[in-house]
């Protein structure tokens, strides 16, 4: 076992749950309790939302996973010694590898896994098991404003700069992110700035906004080229800018033109003079505008459509024409979600991807850190399939018949559940990695438990690209094994050289540190002693004699293609993939709450989440419900041409008329997921969560 | 074989042009444009004229793979054989085809005015029209009169206005869009237009023009460098009329966009679909969509656009539902309000809750709203004056709660009452119920209204002391 760092009394370190990653102080032990207190690290600046102040509650689940678990002859889970899970589940990946081949051998992770875990997951699926069918849960979030960002920018971090500089900006677009519900304690950078809200929905974040843009859903990429539009024609358009730092503005605005203010109205439904308000008040072109930059900000509303990446890319379009990014007063910024949805997508478990946001077709990049794993680089498979195309192809012909989930819950978060989990059934081999009984844990044909944020230490990289450390408060509960460890021990039952899987987090760390040298997302210059020193590190941040200071602000002097300049993308509107129709003749519109997260693996085991969002719901305009039969705290069966959920109505004026609102933390019959569609965009392999064609029905309560 | 020959070169054509492609037409695709550059944006010829854009700004290049042959001049078709007959730089040419679609558009209506026009709506100096990117360059001078009242007279004359020219609209009716407007919304928009520095001339006309002034049948003169005359268009038909194709108001199709010929298309403003022509840019493009797929080999049957019209000018929202008879039809039930001096105004012919026909004037919310649900068939809104006048909705039920049980701090599910316990457990200042509650620590937005909270009750405290909150 690793010689972890002594055990503080009080330890300074990060919440668990989303992409801020407030700063946290933690006291107290399993015995006696954990406290949180928020620091006054500069994202959070001492706040904390309802999630962070409750999260020690995860700690002292009374169903947390302490046992490893292996389902015996009559079906049911029950809990045996790690060497006896260990061997099952190598015993088992060699069978199928044996009769199957590699591929049929598959791994799943998770946006919230430390980049250790991230990395190590990476390496172990493609050398311990010479597979190349290994993605996670962040497709589900980032993918599609990642891939616009690196097309125009060379490079995707979040946000290229941090997110106090947001303190001084004059106008701020959102678009499809609603921070006041999912980041609360982000909120106090935008004090200043007047907002620009694009949503379908009167979130608590339009309700803070100067303009709410209120679009039906799907029709962002039409309201994004309108926008670009009317600053083309009101000759708002940063020339000087756009001559010297961009490339291909003829391409976007030939798309833009056509799509007129009335024409964009006309799909949208957001009239002609609030597109005009939004583009002046951008551009700093209303009377009396302060000074202060302006920001344009998108969130999985913009992302989560099969056209996610190009409508992302209208919005980096619409930055771009402006003058925005890289100019040092305002930019273009992607709101991460996940905890380390950053990091994880950064060091290898994407299923293209190599440590360093390298490119696995590259072949200096697979040389690079074929080299440092020290295997040849044909040893290293070639790119597997996207998240939603892995699920789907589990247990079929050729698809992989062994699964190894680390820190992801798809029989709840993927779209299409049901579909999901007659997959997850269908395998042969099903290994899970959690500390809580998930519902796809509670699937699986091995459980093995894992230590969660309080007990272990590693590297974070919030949404600015700050690597941050993870610090243990205290133990893992006795025979709670850390992820690594449990790579490491499957990876020598699997007949891999031991050090070769590094299970101390700094080990693996610095191991990260060199795969990434010389890519992307460089961290050849970031350690645990400069972070423990209370450095302040932003990626990229290479080795140097003198240390490197880190890269707070990205493309000041130049973006990351080689040509320093930044690319426009040539994107047209065309609609959702799947329209409302007299079968389905609402949209339904899924996302997040305050006192839940994702799945809800975590918050549905806190008290006081429960107390405030005890069981799913569908928002509905008090007309629609009438016209649908609902009673207002009814119940309400959700379907789409997929399947059906069951959910408590809440009457909601705000709501346009045309869209119900379900968040999609709840399991079992709660599901949003058995209601969502499975389309994917083309090129980020992102699902469509946010539109889904559906009707209502009232359904009788239960009988108690 | 599949030789696909396009007649005609504006936005129907090159949506077409583009639809095709995107549905896999591989063979060959020619486009015969008379005029000497091809497509360009007309909705937007205003900018130009308004000087916010250049010409060439308002292109659409068709798709690579595409034969366009400019200033073109079909003379005739060959049904039998199968060809086009055109004139390019005074050399006959001949084009032959597998499908032949008729995207001609229409031309403008040029009425005889002494000393403008001449034979075959043939325009003098100082006199055009206003169809295309080189109409916009022969309007000159610092005074311009536009004449016509509709949609584009209002547009082109709010446009010139814009760019600072000393703009008379002149319309035989009494207002501009009358026969929408009436006499209320006509007037308004009358008042709106001379705010914007366009001087409106009412039911009157132009009877003679000397260079450099109009007469109008009042008797008076206006002063004009320029005479722009926006009297309406009619669908260009007559290559359809001459090869024996049925032709009422405009080319007559059927649901598959056929002429009676089977190999003969007809699209845009110079077909008639189901008795409707020069349907405008809408319809254009919807049957380009729907002629492309048919004639990819799908099954597509078009069906109208709804005809909806909305004023592009920046002097108000205007925007007009269905048609004027729709108002008059039995069993609709009607919806209205007049706002005079606040310049609104709202006219709804509803049935089911839908709207059939409508009339918004002032109302941008309510014009972007209504729109949407009338394009998707939609019903309304019980609420109808928040819908007219862009009200924000009522409460939710979720903000109806009882006073004690309000919800004071989101991001930490505070609601007053669980304040005014902390309160009275001793939490006496604002930190102080943070601490005890953790109000205020999440997005800090509820910090004024805990503050405020917390005065309250002190105050209270002060005068009845023992029974605070």
């Amino acid at each position: 076992m690793s010689e972890l760092p002594a055990l503080r009394p009080e330890t300074d370190t990060h919440c668990p749950y989303c992409a801020l990653q407030c700063g946290t102080r933690l006291t107290g032990d399993r015995d006696v309790g954990v406290k949180v207190e928020p620091t006054d690290f500069p994202v959070n600046r001492g706040r904390l939302c309802q999630k962070g102040w409750t999260a020690p509650d995860v700690l002292a689940a009374a169903d947390r996973l302490t046992r490893p678990l292996v389902r015996g002859p009559d079906g049911r889970l029950t809990e045996t010694s790690w060497d006896t899970a260990l061997d099952t589940v190598a015993e088992g990946l060699r069978r199928i590898r044996a009769r199957h081949g590699p591929d049929a051998v598959a791994v799943f992770g998770g946006g919230g896994l430390t980049n250790e875990k991230a990395y190590l997951l990476g390496k172990f699926a493609r050398l311990a098991l010479a597979t190349s069918q290994i993605d996670y849960n962040g497709r589900f979030c980032m993918s599609s404003a990642a891939l616009a960002g690196n097309e125009a920018f060379g490079l995707d971090r979040g946000l290229p700069f941090p997110v106090g500089d947001l303190r001084s900006a004059r106008t701020v677009l959102l678009a499809g992110a609603n921070i006041a519900e999912t980041m609360p304690p982000l909120m106090q950078h935008l004090e200043r700035a007047e907002l620009i809200v694009v949503d379908p929905r009167r979130t608590a974040t339009a309700g803070r906004a100067k303009l709410h843009l209120q679009p039906a859903p799907g029709t962002d990429l039409a309201l994004a080229l309108g926008l670009l539009h009317i600053a083309v024609v009101d000759g708002l358009l940063d020339q000087d800018y756009i001559r010297r730092r961009t490339r291909g503005i003829e391409g976007a605005v030939r798309r833009a033109m056509t799509w007129w203010p009335e024409r964009v109205e006309s799909i949208t439904g957001v009239p002609v003079s609030a597109q005009r308000e939004a583009v002046r008040m951008l551009a700093g072109a209303e009377a009396g505008a302060g000074d202060g930059g302006a920001y344009v900000l998108t969130g999985r509303g913009v992302e989560q459509h099969s056209r996610g990446t190009d409508t992302a890319a209208g919005f980096i379009n619409l930055a771009l024409a402006l003058g925005l990014p890289g100019s040092g007063r305002g930019g273009y910024g992607c709101l991460t979600g996940q905890g380390n949805g950053q990091g994880g997508r950064e060091h290898g478990q994407k299923a293209d991807q190599l440590p360093g946001y390298r490119s696995i077709t590259d072949p200096a990049a697979r040389a690079h850190v074929a080299g440092v794993w020290g295997v040849p680089p044909e040893d290293l498979p070639g790119p597997g399939r996207s998240a939603y195309e892995l699920l789907d192809a589990l247990g079929d012909d050729g698809g992989p018949r062994g699964l190894l989930v680390f820190g992801s819950n798809p029989a709840v978060s993927a779209p299409h559940a049901s579909h999901v989990v007659r997959r997850l059934a269908s395998l042969d081999l099903l290994v899970v990695a959690d500390f809580v009984p998930s519902e796809t844990a509670r699937m699986a044909d091995v459980v093995l438990p894992v230590t969660q944020w309080a007990e272990e230490e590693g590297t974070l990289t919030n949404l600015e690209g700050r690597v941050l450390r993870r610090r243990a408060l205290m133990a893992p509960p006795p025979r709670v094994r850390s992820d690594l460890q449990v790579l490491h021990d499957l990876a020598v039952r699997l007949g891999e050289p031991p050090d070769r899987y590094p299970a101390v987090p700094q080990d693996a760390f610095d191991e990260l540190r060199a795969a990434s040298r010389g890519g992307r997302a460089d961290y050849s210059g970031i350690s645990y002693e400069r972070l423990d020193t209370g450095e302040s590190l932003h990626w990229p941040c290479p080795a140097a004699a003198d240390p490197h200071p880190g890269t707070p602000r990205l493309f000041l002097d130049r973006f990351a293609h080689s040509d320093g300049r930044a690319r426009f993308a040539e994107v047209e509107h065309h609609g959702p993939a799947e329209d409302i129709s007299p079968a389905y003749p609402l949209y339904a519109t899924t996302g997040r709450i305050l006192a839940h997260y994702q799945s809800g693996a975590q918050t549905r085991r806190v008290t006081e989440s429960n107390a405030a969002a005890p069981e799913p719901f569908v928002e509905v305009h008090p007309d629609t419900a009438a016209r649908s039969g609902l009673a207002d705290r009814g119940l309400a069966r959700v379907t789409s041409a997929r399947g059906s959920m069951t959910a408590r109505v809440r009457l909601d004026a705000t709501m346009r008329l045309d869209t119900v609102f379900v968040p999609f933390h709840f399991p079992g019959e709660g599901r949003a997921n058995l209601f969502t569609h499975p389309a994917l965009d083309p090129r980020s392999g992102m699902p469509a969560f946010k539109v889904s064609a559906v009707r209502l029905e009232a359904l009788p309560e239960a009988a108690p | 074989m599949n030789r696909i020959l396009i007649v005609g070169a504006g936005p129907a054509a090159h949506r077409l042009a583009e639809r095709l492609r995107h549905h896999g037409h591989a063979e060959a695709l020619t486009v015969l444009g008379a005029e000497p550059a091809p497509a360009h944006h007309r909705p937007l010829l205003s900018h130009v004229v308004a000087g916010r854009l250049t010409p060439e700004a308002l292109r659409m290049p068709f798709p690579p793979g595409t034969r366009v042959l400019t200033d073109t001049m079909v003379t005739g078709i060959d049904r039998e054989r199968r060809e086009v007959r055109a004139q390019r730089g005074g050399v006959g040419t001949v084009h032959p085809y597998d499908t032949l679609v008729l995207a001609t558009g229409a031309r403008a209506a040029v009425p005889a005015i002494p000393g403008a026009t001449g034979d075959g709506g043939r325009t003098g100096d100082g006199v055009t029209t206003l169809r295309t990117a080189a109409d916009c360059e022969r309007i000159t001078g610092n005074t311009v009169v536009v004449l016509g009242g509709g949609p584009l007279g209002v547009e082109t004359a709010s446009a010139l206005a814009a760019r600072g020219t000393a703009t008379t609209l002149v319309c035989d009716r009494p207002h501009p869009l009358y026969e929408r407007l009436g006499d209320t919304g006509g007037g308004m928009l009358t008042e709106l237009l001379a705010r914007e520095g366009v001087r409106v001339l009412g039911g009157r006309t132009v009877v003679r023009r000397t260079p450099g002034s109009v007469l109008l049948d009042d008797g008076t003169t206006s002063r004009a460098d320029t005479l722009v005359l926006c009297t309406g268009a009619v669908p260009a038909a007559r290559l359809a009329r001459q090869a024996g194709l049925e032709v009422r108001d405009g080319i007559v199709v059927d649901d598959r966009l056929r002429t009676g010929d089977p190999r003969i298309h007809a699209i845009g403003d110079c077909a008639e679909h189901r008795g409707r022509a020069a349907a405008g840019l809408d319809a254009a493009w919807a049957q380009a969509e729907d002629l492309a797929e048919i004639l990819t080999g799908r099954d597509t049957a078009h069906r109208p656009v709804p005809p909806v019209f909305r004023l592009r000018t920046r002097a108000v929202d205007v925007s007009c539902i269905g048609s004027p008879d729709a108002f008059e039809a039995p069993g609709v039930r009607m919806l209205g309000f007049t706002d005079r001096d606040g310049h609104r105004y709202a006219r709804l012919a509803l049935r089911d809750e839908r709207v059939v026909a409508a009339v918004l004037f002032g109302l941008p919310q309510a014009i972007a709203t209504i729109g949407l649900l009338h394009r998707r068939g939609q019903q309304l809104p019980s609420d109808r004056l928040g819908l007219l006048l862009g009200w924000p909705p009522r409460p939710s039920s979720r903000e109806s709660d009882t006073y004690e049980d309000a919800m004071i701090c989101l991001c930490n599910n505070v609601r007053r009452r669980t304040l005014s316990l902390a309160w009275r457990a001793g939490a006496r200042t604002v930190t102080a119920l943070a601490a005890a509650t953790r109000a205020t620590t999440g997005c800090g937005g509820c910090g004024p209204q805990v503050a405020e909270q917390c005065d309250l009750w002190e105050s209270e405290a002060r005068r009845e002391p023992g029974r605070a909150a």
